[in-house]
């Protein structure tokens, strides 16, 4: 699909730009790729729709059909749930945006610290190393619940209660890991050269990493961070575990709950696709662009 | 910093390693005020490495570089201080790749010198204007040729005013057409006086420009004169056999 979806757009492209025809010899490469793409174009869809029609027609007439189709594609269901669903979606994309400015501002604090040099900076290092280790390693939901359970049953004086604040948190303290890391590559990825030019003009170390170091590793690992924004867009229905007021995915269940029907869910998925899926190709579109722009012999 | 009667830079014994590997074996070496000198000698003789510890960049094993009579390889020195008055300029140039040529130049002005945003870009104008490349100080980096790169780099460093300029083969990495125009900036600094330490390859400059040339060898300066004496003369074995090389490369 992907595949096929480019063709037709470079097609558009290529044939709705004006300046073009005025160069012949251009133009008539341009004339041959076109028939070339046309060609490709007809055969994609053609094959797609075949093998489409086929897997569909294998599916809805298989013997249990009727009682899949009742139990998850129930139009009814569908109709009832959605604007339920969709609606609490707006609370998973609260968690979404507040965590993520949190942990794109507490990562880049752990990846500064572990790449701090000298034998001064040796605790800051570990500390970072060993809060990326033991984050990384644990599972999400397992944070989750220990946060979001555990806190607030301890009644700590200053400190909020309330669940849903906890597992945002604890979504936020298990990304920071992650997040960490990608930062840390890209500011391994900042040639030494860089630093030194900076040094050599009598920078600080702090003011070096600050304005040369940090602002090219930001942009170099710009997609992973994206990649890294489109789990926690997921995780976020890991709050529905710990917390009693309904996101998405817990009001699906709670669909579910009262009518034995899991269409809720599909909904709740879909609410999640719309985002992640224009998300995944906005990144994809951003990873090619950088690499186009490498092999033009960019430095970025 | 200028005036005190003392050499602008002054070498003393300096030892480098690398691991086990010995790259400078004790340099001694005096760079008088508005005297440009040129350091020559095969790859790995220790060349840049000399101009990176003379800046700080490389940590001294042993010996000392002194400053206008200050010891800036001593212990508790503001390195920070030091680099401000020693400009130095890579062969890679090394120049900012996310910043426009104007903020590379002014980048170190404002936040080293504390100089304000405006002061730093006037003068960063003035000095692009000086070396033909004030219409492209919002252009970015990648977007100029290698030479009017390293002209760029050259103007960054310079924006510091620095006592001494540290030149590392700027122009080994150009193509051959543009090493002229970078080779004419570092003459017209000569002109102006500024004291200079050149790593290079080119000898037919090296001969032009220089007051004095040394020749390293082997992490020592094995011989040093006037271009005179070290291009028509050569006194030591290893010289004769280095010029000798380089006029069968046709490089002089």
């Amino acid at each position: 699909m992907a595949v096929g979806g480019g063709v037709p757009d470079e097609q558009m492209m290529l044939g709705g730009n004006p300046r073009l025809p005025e160069d012949t010899r251009s133009s008539k490469i341009l004339g041959q790729l076109r028939a070339e793409g046309a060609k490709g174009v007809a055969i994609a869809i053609a094959s797609t729709f075949i093998v489409f029609t086929l897997l569909i027609l294998v599916v809805i007439r298989s013997e249990n059909w009727p009682a899949v189709r009742q139990a998850f594609f129930n139009g009814e269901e569908f109709r009832r749930s959605f604007p339920e669903i969709a609606s609490k979606f707006r609370r998973n994309v609260e968690y979404f945006l507040i965590g993520e400015v949190f942990i794109l501002a507490f990562a880049l604090l752990l990846a500064v610290m572990r790449s701090l040099p000298g034998p001064v900076f040796f605790p800051l290092r570990l500390m970072s190393i060993i809060y990326t280790d033991l984050f990384r390693g644990v599972p999400t939901i397992l944070v989750v619940y220990l946060l979001g359970f555990g806190i607030p049953s301890l009644g700590l004086p200053g400190v909020p209660s309330t669940a849903t604040f906890w597992a945002v948190v604890a979504l936020i303290l298990s990304y920071s890991a992650y997040v960490a890391e990608v930062y840390r590559a890209g500011i391994e990825s900042v040639h030494p050269s860089q630093v030194a030019a900076a040094r050599s003009l009598g920078l600080s170390r702090w003011k070096s990493l600050r304005f040369v170091v940090i602002p090219q590793a930001v942009r170099r690992v710009i997609p992973p961070l994206l990649n890294d924004f489109i789990g926690l867009q997921k995780d976020t229905a890991l709050v529905a575990f710990v917390v009693a007021i309904p996101e998405a995915f817990k009001q699906a269940q709670i669909f579910q709950n009262a009518d034995f029907n899991f269409t809720p869910l599909l909904a709740a998925a879909l609410m999640f696709l719309v985002i992640t899926v224009p998300m995944t190709r906005f990144v994809d579109w951003l990873v090619a662009r950088q690499r186009g722009k490498r092999q033009a012999g960019v430095a970025l | 910093m200028s005036d005190d009667g003392q050499d602008p830079l002054r070498i003393e014994g300096l030892h480098k390693s690398f691991g086990k590997l010995e790259v400078l074996k004790g340099i001694d070496l005096a760079v008088a005020e508005h005297e440009v000198v040129c350091l020559i000698g095969a790859s790995g003789s220790g060349k840049s490495t000399l101009l990176r510890c003379i800046n700080l960049l490389e940590p001294v094993n042993g010996g000392r570089v002194m400053v206008h009579g200050e010891e800036i390889t001593a212990r508790g020195v503001d390195v920070n201080r030091i680099r401000r008055h020693i400009g130095i300029v890579f062969q890679a140039f090394n120049l900012f790749p996310h910043m426009s040529v104007l903020r590379n130049v002014t980048l170190a002005p404002t936040e080293a010198l504390g100089l304000s945003k405006r002061d730093a870009e006037m003068l960063a104008t003035e000095m692009l204007a000086r070396f033909g490349l004030v219409d492209k100080k919002d252009e970015f980096p990648d977007r100029l040729s290698g030479g009017q790169q390293q002209r760029v780099a050259i103007v960054r460093a310079l924006a510091m005013k620095p006592d001494i300029m540290l030149l590392d083969e700027v122009t080994s990495a150009l193509d051959p057409e543009l090493v002229a125009g970078v080779l004419d900036v570092i003459r017209e600094l000569a002109e102006g006086g500024m004291t200079m330490v050149i790593a290079t390859h080119e000898m037919g400059f090296a001969r032009d420009i220089a007051n004095r040339v040394c020749f390293l060898d082997a992490g020592l300066i094995l011989e040093e004169g006037t271009p005179d004496q070290i291009f028509t003369a050569p006194k030591e074995a290893r010289t004769q056999q280095f010029l000798q090389s380089i006029i069968k490369a046709g490089r002089m």
